[in-house]
């Protein structure tokens, strides 16, 4: 996506360029964390993110837009040689950083909370009442898996601590702390996504094909703690999602693991059916029997068959439904399904260009300092060398440009660091439309089965039917006949309940669709103005900067200016 | 145009513009590139016209139309003609680009080559050369005849001078080949001149090299630009109301700036880029006078040779008595007499270049002013008009929030 191009600085240029002593103000070594391979965008964005707290600090020098977490601390206000003299854009900056809370932000839309906040720009989490629930993942630790390992050695994982602060109710706490490794979140994921059918869950991290030899790295590390940050904090930033059990005993229960794996696909689905979770019938443990479906020998087979041909069905989605035999008769839905439609496909688009645009800016940027770096090397050289005074001069002049190209270039770098954070939002409603992808298919499932339970019922009535109608033409009754329409009989009914049972959670499912996508709508047009107000501010603010440095060197070579030549 | 060159028949007071009270003067302007020919032979011609007062011109305006090849041509026979001065660089060959003709190519090189011809026309030395009066002046028959003749006896090609390069900065591989170890001057401010020289060729090459990308990453960011506008107003049409109408404000203000990188692009290249270029360029015909420096050494040296084993001969000859005594002693003679030119014309190339060093450095102090000062000019305002523009942004956004 990025391009596979190597960096665009040699090492030695970089390091150069990093301990630079230049005037004033500079002398700063940066952090190389902020690296400049953006060969993956994504690895881009998690190293920028865990980066953003600490190592953009030392990058600017006051004001110090989007660096520092604490939001009282007075250094946070910009100072005023480069605060933008506009009335709207100051009016912005400071006004929201009064009522803040003074906790750091580790809510809500992961780093961009942050930036957000400093920005003027207020977090849609600011605003959802005073029900929080705040995670953080950090401490990645490699663990060795010691029971049952035949190989002495044995397997490693890398656990991570998620620290939780909550004000809800039922957590029965503040402040909780619990080790936990990927394969646990993938354990929470199955359970969400059993859970919570119809509502747009967020997707969970991806697993890493190649995850034991990849594992030592530090930077898949990393990456992944980041991942499983956002993961969580975009579950507990989902109003119903964050008052799961599932989640809640994710986040508290020290110790082992309090969920149960859910590593069997076809049992995910019966179990969908067949034991319906509490949260979805809003009472307690079901009253359906699900021996009922499931027990007798024959029952079970055809429950596997139609499992499968419903399963054959709803593995491929296609938002035209071309081949989908499922009929959909809501209009309203399947307009705002073709509008969502839509969306992704143009959210795809932007965040193709938002990431070539990033790109170009990061360029910019290191060409800028390398030339830069070339001209300072050059002033050097003349400056040695120089016998007559004229090369002096020279060297001068050149010296403030040099300069000032490498600031423009640190600028330019800090500037592509909000950029990316910003635009960050539509990577974020892209994810979300997976979501929304899964949860449509939720319908459509539980449509189909209301469809073939539906099915089943009349061909059972039928056949019930032609039994009767049969042993009423027998005189005097079979046992053995009417043994079987007695179990016919007692299919039926099963078979009745588990239909009005799955149009139950048909209904329910669609409720959800629908309440989710008021959510969605009425969510992503604050996001989106966010993000937009983000993406703006920023540029401003640090183009401005940009054009001052360049106003200095206009000022020291008036000289030079074509009129007076 | 008549009453200019009348001389001294009106009174100053009436003609204030008349040649002998006006300071000599000349400027040519490179002008009106067109394309002439067809595919392979395909040229670009362009007008040069000089404006001037010096008598050898009869008029004060002349225009003739002139090629590439008649710059080099006139390049050439200044080289050989003032050996020490340092002859005003020419814009490369460029066999690749001459065929795509691009408008950007054409515009370069008109400048370049428009700097050129004025850079000869103000030299004190240049100015007055026959070979520049022919290139200002003849018809374009002359010039193609004058330019042909030239592949036969005087025109160096590149190679040549490529050889002289190598001939002065491999004295080791020489040494290595067993060859004999070049005579070369035994002047330390003059090797360190040299020195610095090359090095600083090395480090002008690097920086053009990075003002070049720059101009290309300028480019890139303004259609990366103009793609994201195109897409946010895109994004903008799923949505309602004031929020759709703020992407698509935004995507179009995106787009406007796509126009200004571009801009501002063309503007480093013409500006900025392009006068280091130059500088590289100047600094490479310093070498080229560097060397023919080193030859000129090298041929009063080995005369000097020559000139001590004839004396030799001569003193065993008039030893002998022999009748070749006369002739070896008019050789002698001619001999002293080339040795006292080689001396002369190296001492001249000495001379020369020191003036020339100097004038050099000043004038690249000025150049370099200028490209700095345009650069930092070209940055500022696009740094400001791209805050403009986002901020312009600002009150609709504000309004989007709170609606």
């Amino acid at each position: 996506m990025m391009g596979s191009e190597n960096n665009y600085l040699q090492e030695s240029s970089r390091e150069q360029m990093e301990t630079l002593i230049l005037n004033e103000d500079d002398g700063i070594n940066e952090d190389v964390s902020t690296s400049n391979s953006y060969s993956n965008y994504r690895s881009a964005m998690t190293t920028l993110s865990s980066s953003s707290s600490s190592s953009e600090h030392p990058l600017l020098t006051p004001p110090s837009i989007a660096t520092t977490t604490a939001v009282s601390d007075p250094l946070l206000f910009p100072s005023h040689d480069s605060l933008p003299e506009s009335p709207s854009y100051a009016d912005v900056i400071i006004s929201p950083l009064e009522d803040s809370p003074t906790i750091s932000f580790s809510d809500g839309a992961g780093g961009s909370g942050e930036i957000h906040e400093k920005l003027g720009v207020s977090p849609r989490s600011q605003l959802e009442g005073s029900e929080y629930l705040r995670i953080t993942v950090s401490d990645p630790k490699k663990e060795v898996e010691s029971s049952n390992s035949i190989v002495p050695g044995g397997n490693s994982y890398v656990t991570y601590l998620i620290t939780t602060n909550t004000n809800i109710q039922e957590y029965g706490g503040l402040d909780f702390r619990v080790r936990r490794r990927f394969r646990d979140v993938v354990t929470l994921a199955d359970h969400m996504s059993e859970g919570y059918r119809g509502y747009f869950v967020p997707l969970r991290p991806d697993k890493s094909v190649m995850e034991s030899q990849v594992m030592q790295k530090q930077e898949f590390v990393e990456q992944r703690r980041v991942a499983l940050e956002k993961y969580l904090r975009r579950l507990a930033m989902h109003p119903v999602i964050k008052k799961s059990d599932e989640l809640k005993e994710f986040l508290t229960v020290e110790g082992r693991m309090p969920l149960s794996a859910r590593t069997d696909g076809v049992s995910m689905v019966l179990d969908g059916v067949v034991r319906l979770p509490k949260q979805l019938l809003g009472e307690s443990r079901s009253v359906i029997d699900s021996q009922g479906v499931v027990e007798p020998a024959k029952g079970r087979r055809r429950d596997l068959l139609r499992l499968f041909k419903e399963l054959r069905q709803t593995v491929v989605h296609d938002w035209g439904g071309s081949r989908s035999p499922v009929e959909e008769e809501d209009k309203e839905f399947l307009e705002k399904k073709e509008k969502l439609h839509e969306l992704e496909r143009q959210l795809t688009n932007a965040s193709k260009q938002a990431e070539s645009l990033v790109k170009a800016q990061q360029d910019i940027g290191e060409t800028m300092g390398e030339m830069g770096l070339a001209f300072i090397k050059l002033t050097k050289f003349e400056n040695e060398q120089a016998i007559l005074n004229t090369q002096r001069v020279r060297a001068g002049v050149m010296k403030n440009v040099a300069t000032a190209a490498v600031k423009a270039s640190r600028l330019y770098r800090a500037l592509n660091a909000q950029t990316v954070k910003h635009l960050d939002t539509l990577h974020d409603y892209m994810g979300l439309i997976l979501a929304v992808h899964s949860a449509f298919s939720d319908r459509s499932s539980a449509l189909l089965r209301v469809q073939t339970l539906a099915s089943e019922l009349s061909s059972l009535h039928s056949r019930a039917a032609k039994h009767e109608t049969a042993s009423s033409k027998t005189f005097g009754g079979d046992n053995s006949s009417n043994h079987k329409l007695e179990k016919l009989k007692e299919a039926i009914r099963v078979a009745e309940e588990a239909k009005s049972c799955s149009i139950r959670d048909y209904e329910r499912i669609k409720e959800n669709n629908r309440s989710e996508i008021k959510r969605l709508d009425s969510e992503r047009q604050a996001d989106f103005v966010n993000m937009l107000k983000g993406f703006v501010i920023n540029q401003v603010a640090y183009t401005e900067r940009i054009g001052n440095e360049w106003a200095k060197v206009v000022e020291d070579t008036s000289r030079y200016a074509k009129e007076n030549v | 145009m008549n009453a200019l060159q009348r001389s001294g028949s009106d009174s100053m007071a009436q003609s204030p513009r008349s040649p002998s009270s006006q300071a000599p003067y000349i400027t040519v302007s490179v002008t009106d590139p067109a394309k002439m020919g067809n595919g392979v032979q395909a040229y670009i011609s362009y007008k040069v016209i000089t404006k001037t007062n010096f008598p050898e011109y009869q008029g004060p305006e002349k225009i003739v139309i002139r090629r590439y090849s008649d710059f080099v041509w006139l390049r050439d026979r200044l080289f050989e003609k003032y050996k020490g001065i340092f002859i005003p660089p020419l814009p490369e060959k460029s066999t690749v680009e001459k065929f795509r003709f691009s408008a950007e190519f054409i515009e370069m090189r008109r400048q370049a080559l428009d700097v050129f011809v004025n850079r000869i026309a103000s030299h004190h030395e240049l100015q007055q050369s026959e070979d520049l009066r022919t290139f200002l002046l003849a018809d374009e028959q002359t010039m193609e005849r004058s330019r042909s003749q030239e592949t036969g006896i005087f025109k160096k090609k590149p190679t040549d001078l490529m050889q002289i390069f190598k001939d002065v900065q491999s004295k080791v591989s020489d040494v290595v080949l067993g060859k004999e170890k070049p005579v070369e001057e035994s002047n330390p401010e003059y090797e360190k001149q040299k020195n610095y020289i090359f090095q600083l060729e090395d480090h002008l090459a690097e920086a053009q090299k990075h003002a070049y990308r720059l101009v290309k990453r300028h480019r890139e960011l303004g259609q990366s630009l103009s793609d994201f506008g195109k897409a946010v107003k895109l994004l903008g049409s799923c949505e309602g109301n004031s929020l759709g109408k703020a992407f698509s404000e935004l995507g179009a203000k995106s787009e406007m700036l796509s126009i200004k990188l571009q801009r501002e692009a063309h503007h480093l290249l013409m500006n900025f880029e392009e006068p280091l270029k130059d500088y590289v360029r100047a600094v490479q015909s310093i070498k080229a006078t560097i060397a023919e420096r080193a030859n000129a050494f090298r041929h009063h040296c080995e005369l000097g040779e020559t000139i001590k084993f004839k004396e030799i001969d001569l003193n065993k000859l008039r030893l002998t008595r022999s009748e070749k005594l006369a002739e070896a002693e008019r050789e002698y003679e001619q001999l002293k007499a080339d040795g006292e030119e080689s001396k002369r014309k190296f001492e001249t190339i000495v001379k020369l270049m020191n003036e020339e060093i100097a004038r050099f450095q000043e004038q690249k102090t000025i150049d370099m002013g200028v490209a700095f000062h345009e650069f930092a000019k070209g940055q500022a305002l696009l740094a400001k008009s791209i805050a403009e523009a986002w901020r312009s942004l600002l009150p609709k956004l504000e309004a989007c929030s709170s609606s």
